[in-house]
């Protein structure tokens, strides 16, 4: 094979995603005025979100606020004042750790239950049904769902912050350091923006669009065929795991580096 | 009134169908008969634009199908019932629920009662019990999930039923239950009705006119005598297939 028929074949093949997805997007923002059937859909969701997911996402930032501490007192040098640990620790985790582990982590449950139910709609032909109903999938199924896993996950995100700090200082209190609550707090403050939760939060929410938008979109439309299903739940997985990382590094530069 | 002309619809390399003309009149129940895979389905998804043509026309009521807006096609749609080859329900939720979302919106936000009473009233129509109505598509056989489709797609009171295949897979007696829904929804509410079926003594039976689909086109049309009657080769050998020889001719 020519390679160069293999890339152009894909660039073909990747720019009638974009254009389908484009089209997917305007169709969605144009049944936003559908608000009546999406509202009670959406609240639906958010709280199948929030039981589904609290403990697994609480649990793995109390585990990431525990190593952040135990390595941080492990390279710790000796001659830098101690309140420092605490700066870093809640910084590693209101930045970087927690909105990224959750948003991992939910791309792979939200992301995967989102690709996996729509997709099952579709080949099972209940996407057709609603439709000969008169009904809009876009305000039954899409809007409901990208709204919660956006709004959920600045939620979950909050929860793991508070979560992984009580952790972290919990676990840098018994380490060698043996750090006060007095210098943690001190070094939390001390390193403290406020703009730093802004940007936590900004984060998040591009972050739980990315995991909700994305598999709904595949899911959506996942091709006939049994087979189709869990082809979507995997390229939906693996796509929304892409978007955060790009997105993650995109954010940074954006906003952190004009800060 | 539905009116398809020349429509041609590919999916990719496989041409579905090929210059499909097809109509029926107001009130008016058509058989369309045709082997399995041969695009009785897709058929029926261009008249309620499910699927839209590459080529040719399709109107109902003179409205051009693929060429209504969002807002006019949910309206047409909601005028139309269909049944699902699979029943397609909503297994996230209730028969109740599932036939409840077949009521047009207005009536049943501003009448729980009438919804309620309607959801009973479709189950009986296809004869199944009222406690169904609490059950879970998961929970139901393949033929009652057929049922709680047609109790689906009659509980608007849409002037036109598009059937896919309603009575495959039932037991004898439910798909007569069924046949005779079909004629009575013809008879006393004026219905216009397309049954895509396999088995050709319901169609005979509840048919004004019967359509065999085959190769992309619509290869006869006509009464059900002028079927027992037809010279043509491909209608007879469909039609001994289930019948067994002729009789005569
Ligand atoms: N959405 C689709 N995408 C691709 N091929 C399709 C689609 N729908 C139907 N087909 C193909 O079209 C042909 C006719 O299908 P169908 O209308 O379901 O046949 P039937 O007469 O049994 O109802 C089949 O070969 C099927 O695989
Ligand atoms: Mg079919």
């Amino acid at each position: 094979m020519d390679p160069r028929r293999i890339v152009g074949r894909y660039t073909l093949h990747a720019l009638s995603h974009v254009g389908r997805f484009a089209a997917f997007f305007v169709e969605m923002v144009r049944t936003l005025n559908e608000w009546r059937i999406w509202v009670p859909r959406t609240f639906e969701q958010a709280q199948n979100i929030g039981y589904g997911s609290l403990f697994i996402v609480l649990l793995t930032a109390a585990f990431a606020g525990a190593v952040t501490a135990l390595q941080a007192s492990y390279q710790f040098q000796a001659n830098l004042p101690v309140y420092i640990v605490g700066g870093l620790i809640v910084n590693s985790i209101v930045l970087e750790l927690a909105p990224v582990l959750t948003a991992l982590l939910l791309a792979g449950r939200i992301g995967a239950r989102y690709a996996a139910e729509l997709g099952t709609m579709r080949v099972t032909e209940q996407i057709d049904a609603l439709e000969s109903l008169g009904r809009s999938p876009m305000s039954h199924l899409i809007i409901p769902r990208v709204i919660a896993g956006t709004l959920m996950l600045p939620v979950l995100v909050i929860f793991a912050d508070l979560i992984g700090i009580v952790a972290g200082y919990f676990f840098a209190h018994i380490s060698s350091l043996q750090i006060s609550s007095a210098d943690f707090i001190y070094g939390a403050r001390y390193f403290f923006r406020p703009w730093d939760l802004w940007y936590s939060m900004i984060k998040s929410l591009f972050f739980g669009l990315a995991i909700s938008l994305v598999p709904s979109y595949v899911g959506f439309t996942t091709k006939q065929g049994a087979e189709g299903v869990g082809r979507a739940t995997t390229a939906a997985v693996v796509s929304a795991s892409v978007m955060i990382l790009f997105l993650n590094a995109l954010l940074a530069q954006w906003l952190l580096t004009n800060a | 009134m539905i009116r398809l002309v020349g429509v041609y619809k590919r999916f990719e390399e496989l041409i579905v169908l090929d210059g499909v003309d097809f109509d029926v009149s107001k009130g008016e129940t058509i058989a369309l008969l045709g082997p399995s895979g041969t695009g009785k389905s897709v058929l029926l998804k261009h008249i309620n634009g499910l699927i839209h043509p590459d080529r040719g026309e399709v109107y109902v009521d003179e409205q051009s199908v693929p060429q209504l807006g969002r807002k006019q096609l949910a309206t047409l749609r909601s005028r139309i019932g269909y049944v699902f080859q699979f029943g397609a329900l909503f297994d996230s939720m209730s028969v109740a629920e599932n036939i409840k979302l077949g009521i047009t919106d207005q009536q049943c936000s501003s009448d729980a009662k009438y919804c309620s009473a309607r959801v009973v009233e479709c189950l009986e129509l296809v004869n199944l019990p009222a406690d169904t109505a609490r059950k879970f598509p998961a929970e139901l056989s393949g033929g009652m999930r057929k049922r709680v489709g047609i109790a689906r797609a009659i509980a608007g009171e849409p002037e036109y039923l598009l059937y896919d295949e309603p009575t495959s897979g039932l037991d004898p007696v439910n798909a007569d239950v069924i046949d005779e829904l079909v004629v009575k929804l013809r008879d006393t509410l004026g219905v216009t009705s397309v049954v895509v079926t396999h088995d050709v003594r319901g169609a005979f039976r509840v048919a004004d006119r019967v359509a065999l689909l085959k190769e992309g086109r619509i290869r006869a049309f006509g009464t059900p005598t002028d079927f027992r009657e037809s010279r043509d080769e491909v209608v007879r050998e469909f039609i001994e297939r289930d019948f067994g020889a002729l009789p005569e001719a």
